[in-house]
């Protein structure tokens, strides 16, 4: 005997296309209609964007370390931040820099995480929120515990974690669908496939047709949508988080995006990357549809688009100079290596403190 | 007063914290229905129901990172490796979060985990079951290595690392989980960590071990007595960090030192107590320091195992070697 058991498909969405237009045939989200969030939310994509060339530039500088920027995720990213309650846990990994603006961290505080000082990680953001996370896929597990920990206490809270298509590969990632499926955790884990991992395309990760099919897999609804579409990634954001709340489960999101950047400012992608598929990825960006569609609906023009930008080179200078005078005029001592590594400081680092202090660092600083 | 094992004393531990705290949960493969495959949690699943232990999928990346998750979210999960030699998938998790996301954030977020697993070689199992991987956990800052020798610092120590605000590991010496019966009373008090454990006074010689170990080392300090040596027998017990201060004592009384333990010699806990023997207290030392270790050869299969593990003899032996120093 031969049967089909089991099978899938993953539904695709979009709603708002490349050309600013609503894609026609659609059951378009009530989101589409409100014209006052989606300019709010698209202010906030256009800060991160002024954010993202200055964080850059001041790398270029020398005034930054290395950083990872977020040019072209910005859709993405802010659907996520806007659609989760403050009580709700964010696992990042390290570019998701416009839904942690949406709730609460400064943009001090991320200049300085790349500015090689640890209080960005202490930052304005809700305090249970986890830090940026360098190891790629690990902070998808520690949404899992945390969704375990707010299902454990019953409590109507959602964790919702990031991961790149090249994080998809890795064991953690699957694991914490896994758990989520075992358990029903209320958790959203979303899959923001910018197209390169490094310098690794896509296609070299696996065969697989889309990523969202993973979370299948393991028993999770899994979709994908485009991620340049701030209404289609917002709406999926948006149902998952209320079925994750109401006690229904997890789900995967994938959603299609593209690293326009390099990969971080240590990387040249030149070296394995055309620039054709760049410069077609341009004309699918996220903010230019945005801007066209408010435009369209009479909610946007040049002069609200000059005044945001110039609203937003202010505040992002401010940022800047509150980023440089905290580790310029009150930076961190060689005691706050040590302090923080135990609520009870052993012996043994007392007296690696005590020593450490005498030979205070001779070299510059950023 | 019941006499109990070792085993059963972590039992106890785990049993009083879960009753004291409800933030407690135990968190592993087999470890409800089941009740673990040493029994380390038998009847705990029956007692608190299973969201407060959890059997888990087979996963110890998940395992870690979960346990990551649920205590920086409030909660206190103790989890169980089934061996030490299935502990190394969670090295991400214990080394790049748990250890360290106290200092990344600045104290805004803390892990107090516990992960527990059965340590050690010695009970002819299988491949992958025996290692002794203590110095793995201790070579990275952040977090404790606990190990306990008896039942009764088996119930205070894992008492002391739940209720500890940072990661500890607490490795179980397997092979005397069920080696002595003592008199343990279940009444939530917990051992120091961070200090050693003076198990025998003696005047000529310092005996330095941890974990199973303890075994052979008191026995060779019998052993050692018959022939007029008088050796003074020290349970580390927290090998990260190490109480050095009681080791230091010890041997400026005794002027010799042997260490003792299971794992591989290169890079082994012994080199670290060595090294700060010889930083700290080389004007005291009438002979050299000597090492009784395992090899640095893979944990052989079981019909090899006890040439592999230091024995009574062996201890003795660099005993006497070290005894011939006026």
């Amino acid at each position: 005997m031969a049967a089909t058991i089991a099978s899938f498909k993953v539904d695709y969405f979009q709603f708002l296309d490349a050309e600013g237009r609503l894609v026609e045939g659609t059951q378009i989200p009530a989101l589409a209609r409100d014209m006052k969030e989606l300019t709010s939310l698209y202010r906030l994509m256009t800060l991160t964007r002024v954010f993202d060339k200055k964080a850059v530039a001041l790398q270029r500088t020398g005034k930054l370390g290395t950083y990872a920027s977020s040019l072209g995720h910005e859709a993405a990213h802010v659907a996520i931040g806007s659609a989760m309650r403050e009580e709700d846990c964010f696992a990042p990994m390290y570019r998701e820099y416009a839904a942690q603006f949406y709730r609460g961290v400064k943009m001090s505080d991320v200049l300085l995480y790349w500015g090689g000082d640890e209080r960005g990680n202490d930052f304005a953001g809700p305090k249970h929120d986890f830090p940026w996370c360098v190891p790629i896929a690990t902070q998808c597990l520690h949404a899992a515990g945390a969704a375990m920990a707010y299902k454990l206490h019953a409590q109507p809270r959602v964790a919702v974690s990031v991961v790149g298509d090249g994080g998809s590969s890795k064991g953690d990632f699957l694991e914490a669908i896994n758990a989520a499926s075992a358990w029903k955790l209320p958790l959203v884990l979303v899959i923001v496939n910018n197209q390169w991992a490094i310098s690794v395309p896509r296609s070299k990760q696996n065969t697989a047709k889309t990523l969202a099919q993973k979370g299948i897999a393991g028993g999770l609804p899994s979709i994908q949508v485009d991620g340049n579409d701030l209404i289609a990634a917002r709406w999926a954001m948006d149902k998952a988080i209320a079925a994750a709340r109401e006690g229904r489960g997890a789900s995967v999101i994938e959603m299609m995006t593209y690293r326009l950047s390099d990969h971080t400012t240590a990387d040249d992608a030149r070296r394995y990357r055309p620039q054709g598929e760049v410069d077609s990825a341009w004309d699918k960006e996220p903010l230019i549809r945005m801007r066209k569609y408010l435009t369209d609906q009479g909610f946007w023009d040049e002069v609200k688009e000059e005044q945001l930008l110039e609203e937003c080179a202010e505040r992002v200078q401010q940022a800047v100079e509150e980023y440089q005078h905290l580790v310029g005029n009150d930076p961190q001592s060689i005691d706050s290596m040590f302090e923080y590594m135990f609520k009870n400081m052993p012996h043994h680092l007392e007296e690696q403190r005590e020593y450490a202090n005498q030979f205070p660092s001779q070299g510059g600083h950023h | 007063m019941a006499e109990i094992t070792l085993v059963e004393a972590v039992t106890m531990a785990l049993a009083h914290e879960m009753e004291h705290d409800p933030t407690v949960v135990v968190f592993g493969e087999d470890v409800g229905v089941n009740g673990g495959v040493f029994r380390a949690t038998a009847g705990l699943q029956q007692k608190f129901g299973d969201e407060r232990v959890i059997d888990t999928p087979l996963a110890e990346v998940m395992i870690a990172g979960m346990c990551v998750g649920m205590a920086a979210q409030g909660m206190k999960p103790v989890a169980e490796a089934q061996f030490e030699g299935f502990m190394y998938p969670m090295v991400d998790h214990l080394v790049n979060h748990a250890a360290r996301l106290r200092t990344r954030t600045r104290g805004r977020l803390t892990c107090p985990l516990v992960v527990r697993a059965p340590w050690g070689g010695g009970i002819h199992a299988p491949e992958h079951h025996s290692d002794s991987n203590e110095a793995t956990w201790a070579h990275f800052p952040g977090m404790r290595t606990v190990i306990p020798s008896s039942p009764g610092r088996a119930y205070g120590l894992l008492l002391a690392a739940i209720r500890d605000p940072d990661p500890v590991v607490f490795l179980e010496p397997k092979r005397i989980y069920r080696w002595q019966k003592e008199e343990v009373e279940d009444n939530g008090e917990e051992l120091p960590m961070d200090v050693c454990f003076v198990l025998r006074d003696g005047s000529d010689i310092t005996l330095v071990t941890w974990g199973a170990m303890v075994k052979e080392t008191l026995e060779a300090a019998d052993e050692l007595a018959k022939h007029g040596v008088s050796a003074e027998v020290i349970d580390v017990a927290t090998v990260a960090p190490i109480d050095m201060e009681t080791i230091y004592e010890s041997v400026e009384k005794t002027g010799r030192c042997v260490i003792v333990h299971e794992a591989p010699k290169h890079c082994g806990v012994g080199a670290e107590i060595a090294a700060g023997l010889a930083d700290n207290a080389i004007w005291h030392l009438k002979a050299p320091i000597k090492r009784v270790t395992g090899y640095d050869t893979v944990m052989p299969l079981y019909r090899n195992e006890m040439n592999y593990m230091p024995s009574t003899q062996r201890i003795v032996h660099a005993a006497n070697l070290v005894m011939e120093f006026e």
